[in-house]
């Protein structure tokens, strides 16, 4: 289980991002962190895998106190994140970071079932650079193909829909949908879709730094489609409905 | 053959003890050891020290190894070393240099390589460059290479100096005729106090012909690298050129890549790009576990792979 407590962050110049925003992520289930653009979700992602450190408040993993412990050791404590915008890396392949993010090397097979969840065939892509020469939906599969690979207890999607086509999202939705079935870990995705929101066990709503309502899924959707001030805060309804 | 100069083979060539195919070993500008095969000769010259090397045509899949060690300081090495490959010969050469020194003394390898690459000829041509040793004496290494492509020949060159070379100058120029195609790779890193100087000139001067020049290099520490590309574009044709550096510490870089196009189907491109490494590509993989220091290493050695 995932806790966050009274979590404040300020960007550089001061302006207030997430403000003594509190949440609890349960295990094995799916959660979706939606809201307008601008609301603190990507900070908060960031904030949970330690990219970001928070100004104040307190982060529990398991009941262990995580606040001050640094990116390398809440990933190696099985805190996954897949970025919004994938890194790219010269010279490094695509089966090279897939073994740097299991941590092991990985045989042919093992490699083909992690990438094909994510639509790519391995045969054309583990000797592939993860370079410039990859397209935004290619780069995009590859990172969350890296989450994939970690299989750890809680995996953080930030926007995974940004920057892929329609058939690579259909694929997507699949693989979150199979994600949960054979659920052994924790998923929080942040995301602005419906179809992603229709898989979640779990929604909650951040907007203004904090967390404007949240609750089980079936209940936020009904509430997020009622409840025209709540939805009339999220920028990118269209997305949503 | 000294047991330096073992240890030396192993990381410049594929070296287990023995090599496939035609070869000559270099020790401290003497040669101990060198086999022909039936398709390739290796002599030395009658007028400079060197060799000359004779690959029939019509060679298909043979390998010829000619590493030079220096084992000691206080030897300055000059070697003029010429290739000549028959048409429709597709052969790889092995060359590669070690220097060890553990004196003040200098050493340094100077290695004159000339290419004359016959109609559909192909060649792969692989050199390493190391230096070890614990002596403070500088160790340098000045590769010039030459190379001629004839009608549709194609030479790929895949050179890699990594680490240990104190001063260097690498030279490289080649002037291609109808359809050939020169490929070339170069990956350098520097550390310490060390200088890389790197210099290539590639005239295209038959119609179809290509380059594709990647060069990628590390400076760390107080070292300092210069690249310097001219690509002539004398008849219809393609080339492409492409400098990526990674700075670190006080590292400096310098690239010059210049391009002169003199027909009007010249397609000529250049690339460069200078920087230390993107912070974004630190934190993925802190999150995939690694620490910084890892992290670090792993791009280092990805980017140079």
């Amino acid at each position: 289980m995932l806790r966050l407590e009274n979590i404040s962050w300020s960007t550089p110049d001061g302006v207030g991002v997430l403000k003594n925003l509190n949440l609890t992520i349960p295990d094995g289930k799916l959660v979706v962190i939606t809201g307008p653009n601008g609301g603190g979700k990507t900070t908060l992602a960031k904030i949970i895998a330690g990219i970001y450190r928070q100004d104040s408040g307190k982060i529990y993993l398991d009941n262990q106190d995580i606040t001050d412990i640094d990116i390398t050791e809440r990933a190696k404590m099985g805190i996954s994140f897949a970025f919004q915008q994938p890194v790219r890396f010269k010279g490094i392949t695509v089966q090279k970071l897939m073994e740097l993010a299991a941590g092991k090397k990985l045989e042919r097979d093992v490699l083909c079932d992690i990438l094909s969840k994510v639509g790519l065939c391995a045969g054309e892509y583990v000797d592939r650079e993860v370079n410039a020469t990859l397209s935004g939906g290619e780069i995009k599969r590859i990172e969350i193909a890296t989450v994939l690979a970690r299989h750890t207890k809680l995996t953080v999607f930030d926007e995974p829909e940004a920057g892929i086509d329609l058939w690579s999202f259909t694929n997507l939705i699949h693989t979150f949908e199979e994600m949960r079935q054979k659920i052994d870990g924790t998923i929080m995705i942040i995301s602005h879709q419906e179809r992603i929101l229709r898989i979640a066990d779990e929604i909650a709503v951040v907007a203004d730094g904090k967390i404007a309502s949240s609750g089980p899924a079936e209940e936020m959707m009904e509430k997020l489609a009622q409840n025209s001030g709540m939805m009339g805060r999220c920028s990118k309804q269209e997305a949503l409905f | 053959m000294k047991e330096i100069t073992k240890d030396l083979l192993k990381e410049i060539s594929e070296w287990n003890g023995e090599f496939k195919g035609a070869y000559n070993i270099r020790e401290d500008g003497a040669c101990v050891g060198r086999v022909s095969s039936k398709n390739i000769r290796i002599e030395s010259k009658k007028d400079q020290p060197g060799l000359e090397i004779f690959i029939a045509a019509n060679t298909k899949g043979e390998t010829v190894s000619i590493p030079a060690c220096v084992t000691h300081g206080d030897v300055d090495d000059l070697v003029y070393n010429d290739f000549y490959v028959g048409e429709n010969a597709d052969v790889i050469i092995v060359a590669g240099c070690g220097i060890h020194t553990e004196t003040g003394e200098p050493a340094r390898h100077n290695g004159i390589h000339r290419f004359i690459l016959g109609k559909n000829s192909k060649v792969k041509y692989l050199e390493k460059h190391i230096g070890t040793g614990h002596g403070t004496g500088l160790r340098s290494i000045d590769p010039v290479t030459e190379a001629e492509l004839d009608e549709n020949a194609v030479l790929e060159m895949d050179t890699a100096q990594i680490g240990g070379v104190d001063r260097t100058t690498r030279n490289t120029s080649a002037k291609l005729g109808a359809g050939a195609k020169l490929l070339i790779r170069e990956r350098i890193l520097t550390e310490k106090e060390q200088t890389a100087k790197t210099e290539f000139r590639v005239e295209l001067n038959g119609k179809d012909s290509g380059v594709d020049l990647i060069s990628r290099s590390v400076a760390r520490d107080h070292s300092h690298q210069g690249y310097h590309s001219v690509i002539i574009g004398n008849a219809p044709c393609t080339g492409h050129s492409e400098c990526d550096a990674i700075i670190s510490e006080n590292g400096k870089v310098d690239a010059a890549p210049e391009l002169h196009a003199r027909d009007n189907d010249a397609a000529l491109i250049h690339e460069a790009a200078i920087g230390k490494i993107a912070g974004e590509q630190i934190l993925k993989l802190r999150t995939l576990g690694l620490t910084e220091e890892e992290a670090e290493a792993t791009i280092i050695d990805g980017f140079l792979s």
